[in-house]
Parts: C-alpha cells; sequence; structure tokens
C-alpha cells in the first residue's frame, strides 16, 4: 500500500524562506500567521492526513460510493468518520472569514492544506473542496442574507457545496445551457432542468447540501449573457434556518469512471427545486468564474499533489528494488544486484517528478500570496492591479501545465515500478488514474490554453503580459552579476526571450489568423509554465547559495535543492526550444487536411 | 483539582534514528522532534478528567531547550491551559529532573501528576517513581485506566499477570501505558487559542537544582545487523545443528 509523508518542510522552506511572508505582516491573517503558528498547524494537518485520511486512500478507490434504490448515496467505508474528524478539527475554517466562523488564516495557507489533502486522497478531498468554491462565491455575490444563512454551516463543515455548471449538451459552452429558472411569488425561484457530472452532487457527509446551479430565467438573453446562478439547497431550511423537508432535486445516478472512485459525481436532476438567485440576474457566469477561478487552482493543486505522492512513493521502490547492475560498476556488490536507483534512467524518472514539484509548490505559493495581496485593502491600487493581473496569468498555467505534468509524473512513478506499477495492489495506477480527470473538469487544458492565448495575454492592451516581462527582466538585472546563480540565470535568461519571441508571434500572427493562437495556444502554455518553473528555481537557488553561504545547520538540504534545480534549468527547460519551434509552424499545417478526411 | 503534566521532547516515533558518526549519542540535528507518545497520552488524560468535570487546571511543564516551547504548545493546543518551561540545553537524567518536577510541585500544588512512563529515546522509566519518592506520594504506574473520586483515584496497572488496580490518595502520582487512551487531534481553534495561553520560563537553578549528569555515556553504537540464517532440510538436521552448537 502507498505510504505519504507530508512535505510541510519544503513548504515551509518556501514561506518563511523564498517568499518571506514575515514581510507582509500588513496582510489580512499574515500578523498571526507566524513560523511557530504555522508549524503547529502543518504538523496536526499532516497527522491528520496521514494518519486518517491516506489509509482510505486505496480502499476508497476499490469501494467506490454507492447509490441505493431509494436515491440516497453513500460515500466508501471510514469516509464518514473521516470526514467527522476534519470537521472536528475545524479545518473547513482555516481561511474563512472569522465572521462566519472561520480562522481567517492566508489563502496561501489553504494552498498549502490542499496539497496535504490530495495528496493523501483525492477523492476524500474534492468534497470539502468543492465546498470551498461555494463558498467563495456566495461570500462575494450573496447577500448579507444568504451569507448569514449559508456561510456559517459550510465554514463549520456541517454542509457541503458543489457547481452545477455541465449539462448533457453542453459543457465547455456553456452559452448552450438550458436549465429553466422560473420565479415564484415568495421571491425564489423554481429550477428545472438536468445537470450531469456534478462532484460530491449527493453524499453521506454532511447534514445539507448548497448547490449552485447555473440556470436561465424565462426573459434571459441567448447564450453566455443569459446565465444565472442560484443557490439550492438540497434540503429546504425553515425560517429559523433549521432544517426542513428534502427540496426537489435528486441524484439520479453515478457515473462508472476511470478514477476518483471514492468521489461520487453524479446526474442531478432539478424538478422545480426551490432555488434564490445569487448575484444579478443574467451575470451567473462571472460569479461562476470566481468559483472557477479559485478551483482552477484547486484543480492545479491536485496535479501537484499526485505528482509529489505517487514521487514518494517511487523512490521508496527505487531504493528497495533490487534489478541489473549500475553501468559504472557494481553499487551493492553484497546484493544479487543494485537497487534500480542507481540506474540514470530510473534517476531521470524520479527527478522529472522532484523538480517539478518543488518549484511547482513555489510557484502555486507565490499566486497564493499574489492572491491574499490582490484583495487586501491595505495595499496600494497598483499593486493589487498588479497582482491580480500577474494571477490571471498564472491561474491557466498552473490548471494546464500542472495537470498536465501531474498526469505524466504519475506515469513516471509508475513506470520505476515496472510491472508492478501496472497491477492495482501497490496503487500507483491510482494515481495515474485520478491524476486523469484533472486535464479534463474547470475547463479542459485546451480551455486554459485558449484562456491563456485568447484572453489574458492581449487583455488590457497587454497589460499583464507585460508587467510579468517586465518582473523577469528586472529580477534577471538583479542577479545578473551574482557568478554563483549563472547556472540558473542563464537557462531563464534565454527561456525569457524565447518567451518573448512566443508573444510577439502571437502578437504578430494570432491576430492575422485566429487559428494560428489556437493551433499554437497549448505549447504556449507549456512553453511559459517553463520560464515559471525556471523563475522559481532560481528564486529558490538564490536562496540557497545565500544560506550556503551565510552558514546553515542543514548544508544538505540547500545543497539538493541546487542539484535538483540545475537538473529543471539543464534538462527540462530546453523544451521551451522545441515548443517555441511547434508554436512558430503555425496553423497552416494543422488546418489543412479536410473534416472529412480525418 | 490541578494536574500538571510533565511532557519531553523527544525524536519522532517515525524517524529513523541514526547514531553519530562519533559514536557520541544518536543524531538529533535536523531531525524530526515531538512529543514522547506516552507524554501524550497523560495530557489526553488529563484533558478527560478536565472535561469530566474532575479537574479544572493543566499545567504542561517541559524541562528542555527554547524548543521545548513547541511541545508545550501541543498540549496547549489540546486542551491544557498553561505552560511551564524550564530551559535547560544539556543532557539531563531522571534524577535531576525529578528533583525539578518536585520544585514545581511545590509552587503549584497540584493534586496530580500524571507523566509518561517512560520516553522513547532514553526508556529509562524512572522519572515518575523518582518523584513518588522524593514527594512522598502515592504512585500508581504503567496505568490503563484511571478513575477520579472523591480524595482518590482508582489506578488500573498492566503488570506480568495481567491488570491490578490500586487506589491512590491524594496528592498522587500517576505514569501513563499505551493502552490508557487514544490522543486526540487537536483542532484548529484550539492551536490558534493555544498561541495565547500563557508559558512561563525557568531554570533549574531556579529550583536550586544541579542538573549535571550524574552518569557518563560512553559509547552508542547501532545494533549489530542480522546476519543471514541458513535452512535446514529436516527436523533431524536441525536438532544435529542445535547440538553441535551446544545449544541443547
Ligand atoms: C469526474 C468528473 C467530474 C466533474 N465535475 C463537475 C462538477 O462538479 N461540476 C460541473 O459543472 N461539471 C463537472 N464536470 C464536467 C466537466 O467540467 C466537463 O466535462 C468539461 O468542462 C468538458 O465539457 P464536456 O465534457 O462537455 O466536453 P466538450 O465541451 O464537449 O469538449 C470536448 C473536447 O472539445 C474541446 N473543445 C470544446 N470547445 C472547444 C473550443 N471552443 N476550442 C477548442 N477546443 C474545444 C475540449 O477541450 C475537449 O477536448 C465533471 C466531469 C467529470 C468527468
Amino acid at each position: 500500500m502507498p505510504t505519504y509523508r507530508a512535505p510541510i518542510k519544503d513548504q515551509q522552506f518556501i514561506l518563511n524562506e523564498v517568499l518571506n511572508i514575515s514581510n507582509y505582516s500588513h496582510l489580512h491573517g499574515y500578523a498571526e500567521a507566524t513560523p511557530d503558528l504555522v508549524s503547529a498547524i502543518l504538523e496536526e494537518a499532516s497527522k491528520l492526513v496521514e494518519n486518517e485520511l491516506q489509509p482510505l486512500n486505496l480502499s476508497g478507490d476499490h469501494e467506490g460510493c454507492t447509490r441505493h434504490d431509494d436515491g440516497t448515496v453513500t460515500t466508501p467505508k471510514g469516509f464518514k468518520e473521516a470526514y467527522n474528524k476534519f470537521v472536528e478539527g475545524g479545518w473547513s475554517g482555516l481561511t474563512a472569514d472569522p465572521e462566519y466562523g472561520g480562522q481567517g488564516m492566508p489563502h496561501l495557507l489553504g494552498l498549502c492544506l490542499e496539497e496535504l489533502l490530495v495528496s493523501s486522497n483525492m477523492a476524500f478531498a474534492m468534497y470539502p473542496g468543492l465546498s470551498l468554491g461555494a463558498m467563495a462565491a456566495i461570500s462575494i455575490d450573496g447577500s448579507e442574507e444568504q451569507k448569514q444563512t449559508y456561510l456559517p454551516r459550510m465554514v463549520e463543515g456541517a454542509w457541503t457545496g458543489t457547481m452545477n455548471l455541465t449539462e448533457p449538451h453542453c459543457g465547455t459552452d456553456l452559452g448552450m445551457l438550458r436549465t429553466k429558472a422560473e420565479p415564484n411569488d415568495d421571491g425564489s425561484y423554481s429550477i428545472t432542468g438536468t445537470k450531469i457530472f456534478i462532484s460530491a452532487g449527493d453524499h453521506d457527509l454532511s447534514e445539507n447540501i448548497i448547490h449552485l446551479v447555473l440556470a436561465r430565467l424565462p426573459d434571459a438573453p441567448k447564450g453566455v449573457k443569459g446565465i444565472s446562478l442560484f443557490i439550492v439547497p438540497k434540503i429546504n431550511l425553515n425560517d429559523d434556518g433549521s432544517l426542513g423537508d428534502k427540496n426537489n432535486v435528486s441524484c439520479g445516478s453515478i457515473e462508472e469512471k476511470m478514477g476518483i472512485h471514492g468521489n461520487a459525481t453524479c446526474v442531478m436532476n432539478y424538478d422545480g427545486a426551490k432555488g434564490f438567485l445569487i448575484g444579478e440576474a443574467h451575470k451567473g457566469l462571472k460569479s461562476m468564474f470566481i468559483m472557477m477561478n479559485a478551483a482552477r487552482l484547486g484543480v492545479g493543486i491536485q496535479g501537484l499533489g499526485l505528482s509529489e505522492v505517487s514521487y514518494q512513493n517511487a523512490v521508496d521502490y527505487a531504493n528497495d528494488r533490487i534489478q541489473g547492475r549500475a553501468l559504472s560498476g557494481p553499487k551493492a556488490p553484497e546484493k544479487a544486484a543494485d537497487p534500480i536507483i542507481v540506474h540514470a534512467d530510473v534517476r531521470r524518472m524520479l527527478l522529472n517528478c522532484r523538480s517539478f514539484n518543488e518549484s511547482a509548490r513555489a510557484l502555486a505559493m507565490w499566486a497564493g500570496l499574489l492572491i491574499d495581496i490582490s484583495r487586501d485593502e491595505s495595499v496600494s491600487d497598483e499593486e493589487r492591479q498588479w497582482s491580480d493581473d500577474i494571477v490571471g496569468l498564472l491561474t491557466p498555467i498552473i490548471k494546464g501545465v500542472y495537470t498536465d505534468r501531474g498526469l505524466e509524473n504519475t506515469v513516471n512513478a509508475q513506470q520505476v515500478f515496472g510491472g508492478h506499477g501496472y497491477v492495482s495492489e501497490w496503487g500507483m495506477e491510482q494515481f495515474v488514474r485520478d491524476a486523469r480527470i484533472t486535464q479534463i473538469y474547470e475547463g479542459t487544458n485546451g480551455i486554459q490554453a485558449l484562456d491563456l492565448v485568447g484572453r489574458k495575454l492581449g487583455g488590457n492592451g497587454g497589460r499583464a503580459t507585460q508587467a510579468m516581462l517586465k518582473m523577469l527582466g528586472d529580477f534577471l538585472a538583479e542577479h545578473k552579476d551574482n557568478e554563483k546563480l549563472a547556472d540558473f540565470t542563464g537557462p531563464l535568461a534565454d527561456g525569457v526571450k524565447d518567451l518573448q519571441n512566443a508573444v510577439m508571434w502571437l502578437m504578430q500572427n494570432g491576430m492575422a489568423n485566429p487559428d494560428n493562437a489556437g493551433a499554437g495556444a497549448t505549447s504556449f502554455m507549456h512553453l511559459m509554465g517553463h520560464v515559471l518553473l525556471g523563475y522559481m528555481w532560481t528564486r529558490i537557488a538564490a536562496v540557497a547559495t545565500d544560506a550556503l553561504a551565510n552558514g546553515t545547520d542543514d548544508p544538505a538540504f540547500y545543497e539538493n535543492k541546487l542539484i535538483v534545480g540545475r537538473y529543471y534549468m539543464n534538462r527540462r527547460m530546453p523544451e521551451i526550444k522545441a515548443l517555441l519551434a511547434e508554436l512558430q509552424a503555425g496553423a497552416d499545417d494543422v488546418m489543412a487536411l479536410d473534416a472529412a478526411s480525418f | 483539582m490541578k494536574v500538571m503534566v510533565p511532557v519531553k521532547r523527544v525524536v519522532d516515533y517515525n524517524v529513523k534514528v541514526r547514531v553519530k558518526s562519533d559514536n557520541t549519542g544518536v543524531e538529533l540535528a535536523n531531525v524530526k522532534m515531538s512529543m514522547n507518545p506516552f507524554d501524550e497520552i497523560a495530557v489526553e488524560e488529563a484533558i478527560r478528567l478536565k472535561e469530566a468535570g474532575k479537574v479544572e487546571e493543566i499545567v504542561v511543564v517541559s524541562i528542555g531547550p527554547k524548543a521545548a516551547t513547541e511541545t508545550i504548545r501541543t498540549g496547549l493546543a489540546m486542551g491544557a491551559d498553561r505552560g511551564i518551561l524550564v530551559e535547560h540545553d544539556d543532557e539531563i537524567h531522571p534524577l535531576a529532573v525529578a528533583k525539578i518536577l518536585k520544585g514545581i510541585v511545590g509552587e503549584e500544588n497540584p493534586d496530580i501528576v500524571l507523566l509518561g512512563k517512560q520516553a522513547i529515546d532514553d526508556d529509562c522509566n524512572q522519572t515518575g517513581q523518582m518523584l513518588a519518592q522524593l514527594l512522598g506520594w502515592a504512585q500508581g504506574t504503567f496505568a490503563s485506566k484511571v478513575e477520579a473520586e472523591d480524595g482518590s483515584l482508582n489506578v488500573t496497572r498492566e503488570v506480568d499477570g495481567g491488570l491490578e488496580t490500586v487506589k491512590l490518595n491524594l496528592p498522587a502520582i500517576v505514569t501513563t501505558d499505551l493502552r490508557l487512551n487514544e490522543p486526540r487531534y487537536a483542532s484548529l481553534p484550539n492551536i490558534m487559542k493555544a498561541k495565547r495561553k500563557p508559558i512561563d520560563e525557568k531554570t533549574a537553578a531556579d529550583y536550586g537544582v544541579d542538573a549535571t549528569p550524574r552518569l557518563k555515556t560512553l559509547k552508542v553504537e547501532e545494533p549489530a545487523a542480522r546476519e543471514a540464517g541458513i535452512k535446514v532440510e529436516s527436523v533431524d538436521e536441525l536438532v544435529g545443528k542445535l547440538k553441535e552448537k551446544g545449544l541443547i
């Protein structure tokens, strides 16, 4: 059975040494988030995920969820007890507003917790994960009364949330959605329609489920400008807020699927269910995007979390499994063969994972810090705007790149196990199956790439892109004379140049022929992902060289950062060249084949 | 009633301990440290007594380096009320610990001192007994069940032959065994609250104790690696081999 050790030492290194969060005590929650408190929180979180959630991962996958004849849905054995522990521990309120019972900690810390939850048990993590998205939408767009009605119980974890966008005939293109909302006399609405693929749509973990549902009002304009967002509780609330009778919403079936078996993916039938408009009529997609942006980062973290846990298990296996001899001569002559970690090709697979994990963790946490800055009133308008712009660029990259790499790395880790990775006993194939969905939901990765290239890159006259390129240029200028960092700044400078060329090419050729942008979007997204991960490695390397120069009681930690970082700069960054060439090859060869000839 | 719970910062039980290259002890640099598991059980038991309305205040005490503050905070996050850190950086042995604890008992006047039966680093299993002797208090060691009555405690002990229940008049010393309870996870709100709970800082000298070790560690070595065994074909061969070695 796989094991998991929460990488909280690395998280604390990033918080305290790379991001220096003590410099941000003016932000909400940061003054309180001192290193000792953060350490206590992460320590306790790791106990919970290692001892309670991780042991249920494999069994939850084998058992899956069950829809019973009476329409109720139950989660795998042990999930409910584990969820109760999660709720008793107050973990669902980590970053929530203290006004509604939350602890008001930085969102940055929420991302740290999210990674631990996902690595230990992704299917489980999605239940509280979807609540976070629903809470975000209610706190930003809900009326005061809606906040008071729903948030305290959701923050507590007694109620969970869902997001209902997808319908049988529309997933990506929500403009076609059909679910209807008709006004009732009492100001509520009757919701009718079918939603499919709804994660955590029904289950036995919480007393009530608060569905956030996209639907159309009778007078709605066609397309995406006619979609409104509604709150639809599974169980209606009485006037005093207590649970009343069942609402007219039910789970019609749960999907048989490739992975995340412990998470119920439901067909939800709304048959005149009582709902409440949230935010403005016809502006539902805007509200939904609030949820989506938070959720997209969360899905990116899923890619990272699965890459991390599968890497850890592959390392253990590579140290144990003996097979063949090192090319340079036996390393364990006393044994019948050497442990496979001596083989360069096995190391390549492990290092592809590790060099991604550590920089991706740092980049996601930096994004978390920028989100906190972008929402804080104590910060100047310019800085908020800047942070928001950068987060806008980072969101599709974290979603798209992390989940593509996440799948790739779970396969790398599985490959280290040879045939034992393919059979279910070792649990490695589960990581691969679980990772696969992350490339699809919350907007497919193709759509992430288009969001980046079509919307974010040129948005506001390219303001965000210019800010990003300027930041990278300034960073390189600041470190250009640092000999010790040359192994890092050299490849990064090349990468930034290629990024500039890619942006330029898209500006010149994407406008003239939009298919050029469409054909190159995925290449561009990965190109930019490499540059940003290289940037993070360079920041980490700067910290590590300083620590080693100033003396540290843990030199191995920093030396290993430099070793793994160099691996990324020298062996992963060159992919940028191929991606740039692919982008610049344009759309002609992509569009030439007639659809009928495929 | 008031309960005092001494807690020790030790190498985490998950860590694979390694001997230092100069054989003077085990490697502690950059190793994960946490509260001695038996002490965690003691804290949990104290909290259960408090939740049952038998106890008003729980004081956790740690004798060790500054970093032992974290260990005290862990106890506070579980539900203890305040802490005392007796800062001491060097090696310290059970007798000195017991003397310091006696000094603290003198100031705090607890009704019960609840300790782990031993610490998983040196496995001494002495401090509770020594403290009982120094204070002249009753002791119930290796407790697997604790029931509070008026002015006394019934302590069920795990002994070789089975279970023994003793009645202790208060004040008394109790040391915990593994099966006494399963310690809770600290909740997030309690972790946050623990940050604001007071921790007093003291030194051994404040209690007039000379904590200089009276034992000297000569050498620490890894256990010898187990050698591979041999397979025998038959019972006769096995008996032959055992006879050959003079074992039967
Ligand atoms: C396990 C699981 C859980 C899910 N959870 C939820 C949930 O909780 N809530 C919810 O609302 N939905 C959920 N979904 C639905 C998911 O978000 C959608 O499946 C996804 O958005 C894709 O929509 P689709 O399946 O209709 O594919 P389509 O939109 O039909 O896309 C098919 C393919 O065409 C591509 N494509 C489509 N349009 C374009 C375009 N304009 N340009 C380029 N390429 C395009 C896509 O990238 C994709 O490769 C879940 C799905 C699964 C499988």
